[in-house]
């Protein structure tokens, strides 16, 4: 809660405005009776027509004063959600984007995506209504309870009973109820998963005609989230006629009180009516309450989840330079015994973990050097750390032991935008997004338009992206949906080589190109990015076994480092992968 | 491939079409429904009859001390009891059927939903992303049916609330009743004129609220590239035109929709003045007693109740159309066109196939393949080459009848395909592709998927010619080792073996491969490499090739470029034309 006031704070007295013009409008509704009941007792018996009409307009003004009192306040509430929501918002978006990579896999991206969108909701409808719903419910609940304990302390005494009754009961269903709902989400959660596996797999599953298999399995998951859902549902409705029913009960009780009170000549009559009447306001104000309970349970719990993000410490910030370890040797970037573990700072649980595994080493004493201009190629499985070297040299993870060196000083010490602008670089699955090919590859760098078919014809993409109308400044779909595998990687590719980078990495950036187009780009990086140090991963040997060096990894520790010819020697493991992708084997 | 992509107009659409279809699910539950609508009038009658008898208990207090007529008093507060405990309980019985009922029309729907699924053309799934279908389930459907059930029922027992309401009035006081006349037509038009002025702004409003998600999801998942590029002021700059227009879009909605609220207890309070008024000098002129004020003023609030809660509901129904109308687009989607009444059903398939001068495009304007010939007779390889986006896995999906060919005509064992049902075709082929799909379940069940009866022994056997079968048993639970849907906690190789003994099981007589060595990790790239190499082997196959060895040892190789066959041939002939064929091997070795 504290979260949501620190974006309201500057509001301070403004709010307190709103709270009492919707006061006036809450207490002006209340009076409306009022003025009835005096036309009724006062006003009819004397028969002066003029003064009923008078009387008549007065209510007209008061429900005018009413009706604007509300508005005004409705409006300014939902300006004040409108500008705390945007504000909340942009930190959230700020801090998600900064977020480092450690912290990225803590949260996870649907976790912080939908701290972005539903939580971010949620706040702002708790703002917008919390003031209409908060002024009118005390006042009924408080106003009620006031005038009731003034008119007979003995009737009053009934609901002192009553009211902690009913609110045992409603937070026993409460909290009974709310586990159910976790269950509904797993149901729901199946239900969704089977939908998505129909989806990503409609080719196989209309291969093998299993469609009314797979109707029947999503029927049964379809009927166990319905049942699951009526049962929480229903439990949940429950609150409602339960608080009628004891009040009710408590109503009864009075009048048969108040009926020994009259007969005892300690009350009038008329006080067990107004009763009847403050009795129904309580009601009301106990549900406004409850709602806001829960309203403001939800809002809570997403503001939570949201302030975590936003008060997320900033990591990986730039040590100084004194404590930056001194560069053993000369190279344009060098490895120096580079140990890591993934996870290392964070305690969440990954999915990486199966059947109980421990946490193991992504890489082991690692050391390599680059001189600047020669070119790198990574091979080995899938797991084995390639990614993850690039990680660590790019500084989204800090090593866990030995250091890396860029341009001789550690990495640790560079600004992190100091550093990034050295490279050009795509990652594996990298994105497109959604706007033009132009803007897609500048990507916010001063890249003039002249260098784009430049940097287009070296990635071969300049053949796919002149082809239509209107050139670079075709809009590509979110995801670059409208472009197959091998032209949304060569855009990236071409993104990568805008710049003129000094640092170049393609991480399994060319696995969707053919082998003359694979072989196209390779040739035009050795030509026209003769000053860039390349450091290439990949799946194929024929990607990378012209290059300076190959670095064969297996379970994140090096089995082989030197030229093609001098690997096919001396490691067995690459000779028989070369053997396999390229047909002289068996 | 070009892809098309799709943009929905945002144009006004049927919205009574739409609602109309909304009350169709309503209609299987009819019963249920009249019955929840006669016990909330009788619950409404009943909470009604409360404050008369608290009314005539306190009338018999008012004796005044010493005096009360105890027996009376507990007599009515029996009968008040008795009310409220029957009102409450009646609630409860509402809350059930009403809950069950919006619940059970999800289902339905769901069901519906997921049935079309299966039922429409793999070109939908290349429009439509998953995250846009998977909403329409889980968030569209729940709207549809929480409004279906509660918001129709509220609207039914309103309007009988209303009318009861009325006649008493009338009763009560002729000219009394003039009041409803001049504030009912005022609500009525009211609601009217908002929704008018309110629907293009809510669907503003959601609009603005599914670029905001779209595009949070779009940047955070391209979070590492941002940060690689130092590009993130620049995206937060362009976040704060998306969160402004969502928060603006929010307020503008707001701006008029809260008024809605203010506006309708104005008129109700306006409608008490003007009885207040009308009552009071109609009782200067003897023409009205005052309990029958009290009373008129009680059932004008009864009368004008109902009318608030349809003008709020009004805007719920608003939602619910549009998000109906997600569904009913989805549910109106063009299907699968019906196999012909004459078709027949492919089986004791030899395996002869031939593709005579097909033509095809995914859009009419954009042809991909423009006069493909082929054959590949019993038992053979045909391997499929060519750069990206030549058409490779287009002549696959028009083999499998995922689409149908324009023109031209393609025969298995000399029969038009479009002769026999498109799932006998489908069942003559088994299927690797590239895209490894392996589902929540299983290691049996997701072997044993393509042979619904497959025993034991059968899987083991299927899995032990995929070479997967050590790999299996050293998992905890062998067989029965639950995996997840993106098979994270298997690797893509496993995965892709995984599938080859799925093709083994299923032992079609054709076979087509997507063979991508991408998405293979090199360790357990030689056992997938055998395991291929088996499962092929009397076949006739139809392979996206990009291993060198399976090149070679194809007995026909197709070299496809721009949609057209540029060269065909073996190994050695295609080397020896030194063409596009030899300039694509030679680039390997570069």
């Amino acid at each position: 809660m504290r979260f949501i006031f620190s974006y309201l704070k500057k509001y301070g007295w403004y709010l307190g405005f709103i709270v009492l013009v919707k006061l006036a409008g809450s207490l002006l509704e209340l009076l409306l009776p009022y003025v009835l009941e005096y036309m009724v007792d006062e006003v009819a018996p004397v028969g002066d027509a003029w003064r009923a009409v008078a009387w008549g307009i007065v209510m007209i003004v008061l429900a005018l004063a009413c009706r604007w009192l509300n508005v005004f306040a409705n409006r300014r509430s939902s300006g004040v959600a409108k500008d705390a929501t945007y504000r909340i918002r942009k930190d959230l978006f700020w801090h998600s984007v900064n977020l480092s990579g450690s912290q990225m896999d803590d949260f996870g991206l649907p976790s912080i995506t939908s701290r972005m969108t539903s939580d971010s909701y949620n706040i702002q409808n708790f703002i917008r209504s919390i003031f209409a719903m908060g002024v009118r419910a005390p006042i009924l609940l408080l106003g009620g309870i006031v005038v009731t304990l003034s008119l007979d302390p003995a009737m009053a005494a009934v609901l002192c009973v009553i009211a902690p009754i009913v609110i045992v009961c409603v937070v026993l269903i409460s909290w009974k109820g709310i586990p159910l709902f976790d269950a509904v989400q797993q149901r729901l959660d199946t239900v969704v998963r089977i939908m998505r596996e129909n989806i990503t797999g409609i080719l196989v599953v209309k291969a093998l005609s299993k469609e009314d298999y797979e109707r029947r399995r999503f029927a049964q998951a379809n009927r166990d989230l319905t049942r699951q859902e009526r049962t929480a549902s229903i439990v949940m409705t429950m609150p409602g006629p339960v608080m009628n029913f004891f009040l009710n009960v408590g109503l009864t009780i009075v009048v048969i009180v108040g009926a020994y009170r009259v007969n005892a000549g300690a009350a009038k009559p008329g006080v067990i009516l107004s009763f009847l009447i403050y009795f129904n306001m309580i009601l009301q104000g106990a549900m406004g309450l409850n709602r806001i309970f829960m309203m403001l349970s939800k809002a809570n719990a997403s503001a939570n989840r949201i302030a975590l993000v936003v008060n997320c410490p900033e990591d990986l910030t730039p040590i100084p330079a004194a404590e930056a370890a001194p560069c053993p040797g000369d190279g344009h970037i060098i490895f120096d015994k580079v140990c890591f573990r993934y996870g290392e700072n964070s305690t969440a649980a990954t999915s990486a973990q199966f059947a109980g595994g421990e946490r193991q080493m992504s890489l082991q004493d690692i050391s390599f050097s680059l001189a600047k201009g020669s070119s790198l190629g990574i091979i080995g499985a899938t797991g084995c750390g390639k990614t993850t070297i690039v990680n660590l040299l790019m500084r989204f993870y800090d090593a866990t032991e030995g250091h890396i060196f860029v341009n001789g000083r550690d990495v640790r010490s560079y600004d992190r935008d100091e550093l990034h602008r050295l490279f050009g670089v795509v990652f594996q699955n990298d994105v497109v997004f959604a706007d033009t090919i132009a803007e897609n590859i500048r990507f916010g760098r001063d890249v003039p338009d002249s260098v784009l078919p430049r940097a287009a014809a070296d990635a071969c993409a300049a053949e796919f992206i002149e082809q239509y109308d209107d050139g670079y400044r075709h809009a590509a779909a979110i995801g670059g949906a409208n472009f197959s595998g091998g032209q949304k990687q060569r855009l990236l590719i071409t993104r990568a080589l805008a710049a003129k980078p000094e640092i170049l990495v393609l991480d399994d950036a060319s696995s969707a190109l053919d082998y003359k187009t694979d072989a196209l780009l390779r040739r035009a990086i050795r030509e026209h990015y003769r000053e860039a140090t390349t450091i290439i991963i990949a799946q194929r040997v024929s990607s990378i076994l012209t290059l300076d060096k190959i670095l064969m990894l297996q379970e994140g520790k090096i089995l082989g480092l030197g030229t093609h010819a001098e690997l096919l020697e001396s490691c067995p493991a690459y000779r028989e992968i070369y053997e396999a992708q390229m047909g002289e084997g068996e | 491939m070009a892809r098309k992509m799709n943009f929905q107009s945002s144009k006004p659409k049927d919205t009574r079409g739409t609602l109309l279809r909304m009350l169709k699910y309503l209609a299987s539950y009819k019963y249920l429904l009249f019955l929840a609508i006669a016990l909330s009038f009788a619950s409404n009658l009943l909470a009604l009859q409360g404050p008369r008898y608290a009314g005539l208990a306190i009338n018999e207090a008012d004796a005044g001390a010493g005096l009360v007529n105890f027996d009376m008093v507990f007599y009515y507060a029996e009968r008040m009891l008795f009310v409220y405990v029957a009102s409450s309980i009646l609630t409860v019985v509402i809350n059930i059927v009403m809950t069950s009922l919006s619940k059970w029309i999800a289902q339905k729907m769901r069901k519906d939903v997921f049935d079309k699924l299966m039922r429409l053309p793999v070109s939908y799934y290349h429009h439509n992303t998953a995250g846009d279908i998977i909403s329409r389930v889980s968030y569209d459907v729940d709207v549809v049916s929480t409004c279906i059930a509660t918001d129709v029922t509220q609207i039914l027992t309103s309007l009988v609330t209303v009318v009861g309401a009325f006649v008493m009035m009338v009763y009560l006081s002729p000219a009394l009743s003039i009041v409803v006349l001049v504030t009912v037509p005022v609500c009525v038009g009211y609601t009217a004129y908002m929704r008018k002025k309110m629907r293009p702004r809510y669907s503003r409003r959601s609009k603005s609220y599914g670029a905001l998600n779209g595009f949070v999801e779009e940047m955070l998942s391209g979070q590492k590239t941002i940060q690689a590029y130092a590009y993130e002021d620049e995206v937060c700059q362009r976040f704060d035109r998306v969160n402004t227009e969502a928060v603006d879009a929010y307020y503008d909605a707001e701006y008029y929709g809260s008024t809605i609220g203010p506006t309708t207890s104005f008129i109700n309070n306006l409608s008490l003045a003007l009885i207040a008024m009308l009552g009071t000098i109609l009782y200067m002129r003897g023409a009205v007693s005052l309990d029958k004020i009290s009373s008129f003023v009680l059932y004008s609030r009864k009368f004008s109740g109902p009318i608030n809660e349809i003008a709020n509901v009004v805007n719920e129904i608003f939602s619910a159309i549009s998000a109906a109308e997600r569904i009913f687009t989805l549910l109106d989607a063009p299907e699968e066109a019906a196999d012909p009444a004459d078709a027949r059903q492919l089986e004791d398939v030899r395996g002869d196939v031939t593709l005579e001068h097909v033509q095809f495009g995914y859009d009419p304007g954009k042809i991909v393949l423009h006069d493909l010939s082929l054959a590949a007779s019993s038992g053979k390889t045909v391997a499929i080459v060519g750069p990206t986006g030549a058409g490779k896995t287009t002549i696959i999906s028009l083999l499998m009848r995922f689409y149908d060919a324009s023109s031209g005509e393609i025969r298995v064992d000399g029969g038009e395909i479009h002769g026999y049902t498109r799932a006998s075709v489908r069942k003559a082929y088994a299927m690797v592709l590239q895209d490894t799909w392996v589902f929540h379940g299983t290691i049996f069940d997701n072997i044993a998927y393509g042979k619904e009866d497959a025993t034991m022994e059968e899987v083991v056997a299927a899995a032990k010619s995929a070479h997967i079968h050590g790999f299996i048993m050293r998992l905890p639970q062998g067989y029965s080792t639950v995996i997840s849907e993106d098979g994270g906690n298997i690797s893509k190789g496993q995965k892709q073996l995984l599938t080859i003994a799925r093709a083994m099981l299923y032992d079609a007589r054709m076979l087509i491969l997507d063979e991508a060595t991408s998405n293979v990790d090199t360790g357990t790239e030689r056992q997938v490499q055998r395991a291929m190499r088996e499962l092929m082997a009397g076949k006739t196959c139809f392979v996206i090739a990009h291993r060198l060895s399976t090149i070679r040892n194809a007995d026909h190789i197709l070299v496809v470029n721009h949609g057209d066959v540029v060269e065909q041939g073996t190994h050695e002939t295609l080397m020896a034309q030194r063409g596009f064929y030899y300039k694509l091997y030679a680039a390997q070795f570069q």
